[in-house]
């Protein structure tokens, strides 16, 4: 990227952190229905749940909170809530001429794109902090060092830069602000068929199957076993393996999908 | 006017803008050119003054604030300037719009109906933002289906039907085409809107403040 070309990114990315911090509703509302969900589970069903985590089917994760079971897959659900108004924010630029306008200037395409998914990291992660301080306050501790916390942040940077570059192409495509943000809700209940509530060998049969071959289990088993501070295994390849290959594609369609609407 | 703002490529044959070519040269008559659309392309949630600085610094200008505060004053926009536009009325927000458009100080400007959608009184200070910039010698190039705006604000006048060119020239050769007028002794009663704008007033401050204020 040329100075030029960083320097409209910075202030392409500034105006729309304006958006977010004079609309915090969409921090707040992003770690709401994550932190219900972690109330629900660790003081609801949590006892009932509990029994059957630490059975024989948890293997080593006898003996831990649920709540330190169920952080990750909470945290992949913030991030899902997240992009929704991602999603929003694109196609709200689209319909009110904003991007036509940026588009007949001369600046290049790119920052456009990459303001929008700059400003969805920041807003995300800002939720996940809130999330985490939830955690901890009802209980939540992890094991894991430095290098362990890097490497769960890394994950959990991927994790949100693959899901903003889907919200970006649901943006781009709707026809509708409710098409734009509908998307999401197949990615917020993606982590319900995984091992991010119960153990996977409680499911039965195609559920089990499904579970166990999709993204969310490889990655919340390694963020698991991260934050806890054992050895993560070949599961963390699984799951890396996933987010580039859904980060490489997720990106280019929406870098054809943005020439092809805007030129 | 897509076409010309490059976001469309033409079909067939070639257009100019400041002698470049619109599909070989695309930046560079992107460089030269603003575009401003029906509807206003404004950041609501931005205030006036951030977007013109935003504009400001999309344009690389040395100092976007000053510029800024150039175009709110030139726009009758300085008291406005630091409130959200989602408060603004239909006419400021067009000359906010047109505004934005200027930051670059392109030498020709698009216009595409701007006064499309708004009360007489907004149209009125577009008309005044118009005349400002024309005679400060930026070409613009405006369209409108109110062949009255025509009248009033142009030197040249092209009439459009079906796609195609009608007629070109100045109103004094359009008027030409005709037979010589005829002298008719009509009794006129005042327009609506000029009843309308007797009672209200035309000063576009004061009619900002008539929108805001809901009285």
């Amino acid at each position: 990227m040329s100075t030029h070309a960083l320097h409209e990114t910075a202030a392409l990315t500034r105006r729309s952190l304006r958006h977010v911090l004079r609309s915090p509703d969409t921090i707040v509302t992003t770690a709401v229905m994550p932190i219900a969900f972690l109330l629900l589970f660790v003081y609801v069903f949590g006892g009932a749940i509990e029994a059957g985590v630490e059975g024989p089917a948890a293997g080593s994760s006898g003996g831990e909170a649920y709540v330190d079971y169920l952080l990750p897959g909470i945290l992949l659900i913030t991030i899902a809530t997240g992009v929704a108004y991602t999603a929003y924010r694109v196609f709200m630029d689209l319909q009110g001429g904003m991007v036509e306008r940026l588009r007949s200037m001369p600046i290049s395409r790119a920052p456009v794109l990459w303001a929008h998914v700059l400003t969805s990291l920041a807003a995300i992660l800002t939720s996940l902090a809130v999330v985490v301080g939830v955690a901890v306050l009802m209980g939540f501790r992890s094991e894991a060092d430095l290098l362990g916390c890097l490497a769960v942040t890394g994950i959990l940077v991927l994790v949100a830069l693959v899901l903003t570059w889907l919200a970006v192409i649901a943006g781009l495509s709707a026809r509708s602000l409710d098409g734009a943000i509908a998307f999401s809700y197949p990615l917020i209940f993606l982590p319900f068929l995984s091992s991010a509530f119960v153990p996977t060998a409680t499911m039965p049969g195609p559920g089990r199957w499904f579970a166990e071959h999709q993204p969310v289990t490889s990655v919340v088993d390694s963020l698991r076993a991260l934050l806890a501070g054992e050895p993560v295994g070949g599961e963390i390849w699984v799951a890396l393996a996933w987010c580039v290959g859904a980060l490489v594609l997720a990106y280019t369609v929406a870098v054809v999908l943005f020439r092809r609407r805007v030129g | 006017m897509r076409i010309l703002s490059t976001l469309l490529p033409p079909d067939a044959g070639t257009a100019t803008v400041c002698d470049l070519d619109v599909v070989t040269r695309a930046a560079d008559v992107r460089g030269s050119i603003s575009l401003t659309g029906q509807f206003a392309a404004v950041d609501e949630v931005l205030t006036g003054r951030e977007n013109l600085v935003l504009m400001g610094q999309l344009w690389h200008l040395p100092d976007p604030r000053e510029r800024a505060r150039e175009l709110l004053e030139q726009f009758s926009l300085v008291e406005a300037g630091g409130r959200r536009v989602a408060t603004y009325s239909g006419g400021m927000r067009r000359r906010l719009d047109i505004a934005m458009s200027l930051t670059g100080r392109p030498p020709v400007v698009f216009l595409d109906e701007p006064t499309t959608g708004l009360d007489p009184q907004g149209r009125l200070e577009v008309w005044d933002a118009v005349r400002t910039l024309a005679a400060a010698g930026t070409t613009v190039l405006l369209t409108t289906q109110y062949l009255e705006e025509a009248e009033h604000l142009a030197d040249r006048i092209a009439i459009l039907h079906h796609g195609r060119v009608l007629v070109e020239g100045t109103l004094a050769e359009l008027r030409a085409l005709l037979p010589p007028t005829t002298v008719e002794y009509v009794e006129t009663q005042p327009t609506l809107e000029e009843i309308f704008l007797a009672l209200v007033g035309d000063d576009p401050a004061d009619a900002d403040e008539h929108v805001e204020d809901g009285r």
